[in-house]
């Protein structure tokens, strides 16, 4: 026990005494929160359009006014008739061109009608889609409100939406479990397995195999700093979350808790394997990056729905674990329910952990024999 | 320059000795291409739905099966308490509850007006909207063909109407794709140069052959070119490559000039891998350069506007990214490719992309010394 | 014997307040095979890269090969070879990429350096070997290679820092068979090593300890000078002085 000890505190000593890791284990979180709650957004707002105004009357005049005081649209460029709107659109100075056809106001108080042009630099389709159902909202609202105040529309269907869990929308409720299995995969999965195969490549690892510690108190000694940092990290983003971003914990905070401890052994797991299977820290580096980061990114829904994806893609997200863990931590998080309704995720994610130790087992016994 | 050329056969041989490298140079392009562009999508699929139907009238049966026809949407359960409903979304077994209210037909038939529920599940904002959005103008149409049903009028003309036409330049169909793939070459050609030109530096550092170099006449330049050139006809390699699969799986229309688009990877290959190469000399690992490449791409490609608009980042961030060349990349590359910008319309990126590549390899040459 | 082909006077660096070397002061003559003797850590290898120009001195005058060390730095390196301690040739490259490599660095024409490659490979017996890759040969091979390598471009001086580490004594006797017979194409050798036999083979040599140059003669001398049977002997005695 007492070599275990001793064993345990030059592992601290090896991670503290390292800017560089230090920097990777808390920067990366910090960074990560930081970008994706207050840089990076979804949501649409300021974006540069231009208006081509052939009539220059009061309404047109209006509805200019109306849009660019919505916060979605700032004015960045007003074309005159004739101006060529492709190379505006070329040049990347606008996302959408309104056109006024010439005597707008006459067309409309004439026959109750006129057309209004929105064209929109579809190259970013999502955005174009986006701008020209709010351009058009906000001119109908125009309509609407100015226009047909005292008259009756017959049959009109109203629908009225309750957008529950996030009613602002705010992209941040849906990036922080991510960022949180990412990290915790980041930092127990990868840091593990590069620093075991570490000290296999130095050759480290023989001196220690001949000593008098077990085996399994060699990776205890190596996983056990991991499991620590892991856990402040799982907290640091969770406070983060919610103090800094307003992220709710609806739940309870211990469920949250258990639950992050599971992912964190999961990924321990994930990496004493990848030890096992990778020769040396290069083969380590990669299998984790392409095989892990890569795909906690791209496929675990951190930042794209799963179920838009085509069926294939689909099917390879269902063996990736953060896939389950975030999951249930939205689940706890932000919609409050107990265990009642996640128990299949943490299932998998317990069964993944049994899988991983026992291969690792498997793997070591056979380099030892 | 006949140095050079035997600096150049020397990197050539030792990328085409390379197996992982090689095998790197053909999987990424592959890889990228056909994962993350499928993946990364917002295109809305698949929307399951949860209807309530309260009313049981035709007219909200006929809402259903409107809703039920439409591509996005699938009507998955239904029951007459909503909060079943809310507890299928808890479970994440359904995105959306509809509930049409008892008397639903009847007051829209007597009162010409009625009201409906949409509950979303709103974890993921922009989904949420997206799906809002449809399946309001679902619902929209389906009012106008109700309308024109029942009372028998062609279409109901209010007084005084504004229709808003909007046309989709680029990209009728709204192909999200499209808006992809450029954005994906830009961070393969980024990967690609930066990992193996930095790593291909540090590695002669761990193996010691750097400092044979070192008491050699070679020329810090004639090093330096060494490391870029060959790495940067690799990125351009896989450039064409990812090119010619987007071409081939996703039709992606090439509307601009070629020669523009391998032109100004030319320019930003040279300042990013300039880029690595000053890493690589602070550096003194393999590992530590991964780490801090890792560290830094992670924040040039997220603020570069590849899955996001970089409009909608604070002006703050927005004046950052000026120094990001990541984001003038992509800007240029989906500018050229989807929208056939000329040169003339991307003065801006040129210039910045020149002052980035210069300053990189400023520090590169400046940092690398021959002098251990 | 009389030509001067490194000139060392007063050379102290500093690594911060460690002093690495100490007021050194040495002339090395053409032609002769100098050993640069001490205990790991005595400052040798410092002394070595600053002669290379891979490290500039903190202060004091070095010429290498008629040059002066501050301000011709690259011809320097155009008159001079060097072997380290750490095989650094090019392992995913064969031995004929390597030679062409290295010759294309210094200039050699393709037809001086394919005849010159075919003495070497005579002279060390690995004609056969010529196409395989370098990572794959055993390593007495490698040095020998490596030495090769950094006197293929004939310098004036060649430095070796510890180039026998790692290898039998049989093979170490082969290598420096290779060392006299650079030694007598008339190519200044100088050569750091804490292998105390290998220091009889030298014409003169120096002994360094803790940064300083402690003693600096021909072999004969010291061991006259110490009383001593061998230079294992003259070193140990220095060292306890020293101590």
């Amino acid at each position: 026990m007492k070599q275990f000890i001793g064993f345990l505190r030059k592992e601290f000593l090896h991670i503290f005494r390292d800017p560089r890791t230090m920097i990777i284990i808390f920067g990366i979180p910090v960074v990560q929160l930081m970008l994706f709650g207050k840089v990076i957004s979804t949501d649409i707002q300021n974006a540069k359009i231009a208006i081509l105004d052939q009539s220059h009357d009061n309404i047109t005049r209006k509805i200019t006014s109306k849009l660019l005081s919505s916060g979605y649209f700032v004015l960045g460029e007003e074309l005159l008739p004739g101006e060529d709107v492709e190379s505006v659109f070329r040049q990347g100075k606008v996302k959408m061109v309104v056109t006024f056809g010439p005597e707008f106001e006459y067309n409309l108080e004439r026959d109750g009608k006129a057309d209004v042009q929105l064209l929109a630099d579809a190259s970013d389709p999502n955005t174009a889609r986006i701008l020209t159902n709010y351009a058009s909202g906000i001119i109908s609202d125009y309509v609407k409100k100015e226009k047909l105040q005292n008259i009756q529309l017959p049959d009109q269907i109203n629908v009225e939406v309750r957008m529950l869990y996030n009613e602002g929308l705010k992209s941040v409720y849906m990036f922080v479990p991510g960022i949180m299995a990412m990290i915790l995969m980041l930092i127990s999965s990868m840091m593990t397995s590069i620093s075991i195969s570490k000290e296999k490549e130095l050759g480290t690892m023989e001196v220690l195999l001949a000593s008098p510690l077990k085996p399994i108190q060699i990776v205890l000694g190596k996983v056990t700093p991991y499991l620590l940092l892991s856990f402040i990290n799982a907290l640091t983003i969770i406070l983060l979350g919610v103090f800094v971003f307003g992220v709710p914990i609806k739940g309870s905070f211990f469920l949250l808790m258990g639950e992050s401890f599971l992912f964190i052994l999961m990924a321990l797991s994930l990496g004493i394997l990848i030890s096992t299977v990778a020769p040396n820290q290069m083969v380590a580096m990669f299998i984790s990056l392409l095989g892990l980061m890569l795909p906690t990114i791209l496929l675990s829904g951190f930042i794209f729905p799963i179920q838009n994806m085509p069926l294939p893609l689909r099917i390879v997200s269902n063996i990736l674990p953060p896939r389950w863990f975030i999951v249930i931590i939205r689940n706890i998080m932000l919609k409050g329910t107990g265990i009642m309704y996640i128990w299949k995720e943490t299932m998998v994610l317990i069964f993944m952990s049994f899988t991983f130790i026992a291969l690792s087992i498997k793997n070591f016994k056979i380099r030892l024999e | 320059m006949k140095t050079l050329f035997y600096v150049l056969q020397k990197e050539f041989i030792q990328v085409k000795r390379n197996k992982v490298m090689l095998r790197m140079i053909i999987m990424i392009p592959i890889m990228q291409m056909l994962v993350l562009v499928f993946a990364a999508t917002y295109d809305l699929k698949n929307v399951n739905v949860f209807l309530v139907d309260q009313d049981l009238s035709s007219t909200s049966r006929k809402l259903a099966s409107k809703i039920d026809a439409s591509p996005f949407f699938t009507i998955n359960n239904t029951s007459f308490n909503p909060e079943d409903g809310e507890n299928e979304i808890l479970n994440n077994r359904d995105d959306m509850v509809l509930v049409i209210p008892k008397g639903f037909e009847r007051n829209l038939m007597r009162e010409d007006k009625a009201s409906l529920q949409l509950l979303v599940n709103a974890i993921d904002g922009q989904s949420a909207q997206i799906g809002y959005s449809y399946a309001a103008s679902v619902i929209g149409g389906f009012n106008k063909n109700i309308i024109a049903d029942w009372k028998g009028l062609p279409e109901f003309k209010p007084p005084y109407q504004i229709n808003t036409v909007s046309r989709f330049w680029y990209n009728s169909e709204l192909e999200y794709k499209w808006y992809m793939a450029p954005g994906v070459l830009a961070l393969l050609v980024t990967l690609i140069g930066l990992n193996l030109s930095s790593t291909s530096l540090v590695k002669e550092k761990e193996d010691g052959t750097i400092e044979q170099l070192n008491v050699t006449p070679i020329r810090k330049i004639q090093f330096l070119a060494g490391k870029l050139i060959p790495f940067i006809v690799i990125a351009l390699f896989d450039l064409s490559f990812g090119l010619f699969l987007a071409r081939m799986v996703f039709n992606l229309p090439i509307v601009g000039n070629l020669g523009l688009v391998f032109g100004f990877g030319v320019l930003y290959l040279i300042g990013i891998l300039g880029l690595g190469l000053f890493i690589s000399t602070v550096a003194d690992t393999q590992q530590q350069v991964m780490f801090v490449t890792f560290f830094f791409m992670m924040i040039f490609i997220l603020m570069s506007g590849i899955f996001t608009p970089v409009e909608s980042m604070p002006q703050w961030a927005q004046t950052i990214d000026q120094i990001n060349p990541v984001y003038h990349f992509m800007r240029v590359l989906r500018m050229v490719v989807l929208k056939g910008s000329h040169f003339g319309d991307l003065i801006h990126e040129f210039v910045a992309l020149c002052i980035l590549g210069v300053t990189f390899l400023t520090l590169a040459l400046k940092r690398y010394r021959k002098t251990a | 014997m009389n030509e001067k082909v490194i000139e060392v006077h007063n050379l102290v660096k500093k690594f911060g307040s460690f002093v690495a070397n100490d007021h050194l002061n040495f002339d090395v003559y053409k032609g002769e095979i100098f050993g640069f003797l001490g205990a790991n850590g005595a400052g040798k290898t410092t002394a070595m890269k600053i002669l290379c120009g891979l490290s500039a001195p903190t202060s004091g005058d070095v010429k290498v090969a008629g040059f002066d060390i501050y301000k011709e730095t690259e011809k320097v390196k155009r008159n001079i070879g060097y072997m380290s301690q750490k095989f650094s040739l090019y392992e995913d490259l064969t031995i004929a990429e390597n030679i062409r490599f290295f010759s294309g660095i210094y200039g050699i024409s393709p037809k001086d350096r394919k005849a010159k490659q075919e003495i070497l490979l005579k002279n060390l017996d690995i004609e056969s070997a010529k196409d395989s890759l370098v990572g794959s040969l055993p390593l007495g091979w490698k040095q020998k290679l490596a030495f090769s390598v950094a006197i293929f471009h004939d310098p004036k001086i060649v430095f070796l820092d510890e180039p026998t580490g790692g290898v039998d004594p049989i093979t170490r006797r082969k290598f420096w068979d290779l060392i006299y017979e650079a030694s007598d194409r008339g190519i200044t050798v100088f050569v750091t090593t804490h292998y105390m036999d290998e220091a009889e083979y030298c014409n003169r040599v120096s002994i360094m300890s803790e940064g300083r140059i402690e003693a600096l003669d021909t072999t004969e001398n010291l061991k006259k000078q110490y009383a001593a049977k061998n230079m294992d002997e003259v070193f140990l005695k220095i060292a306890r002085n020293t101590e």
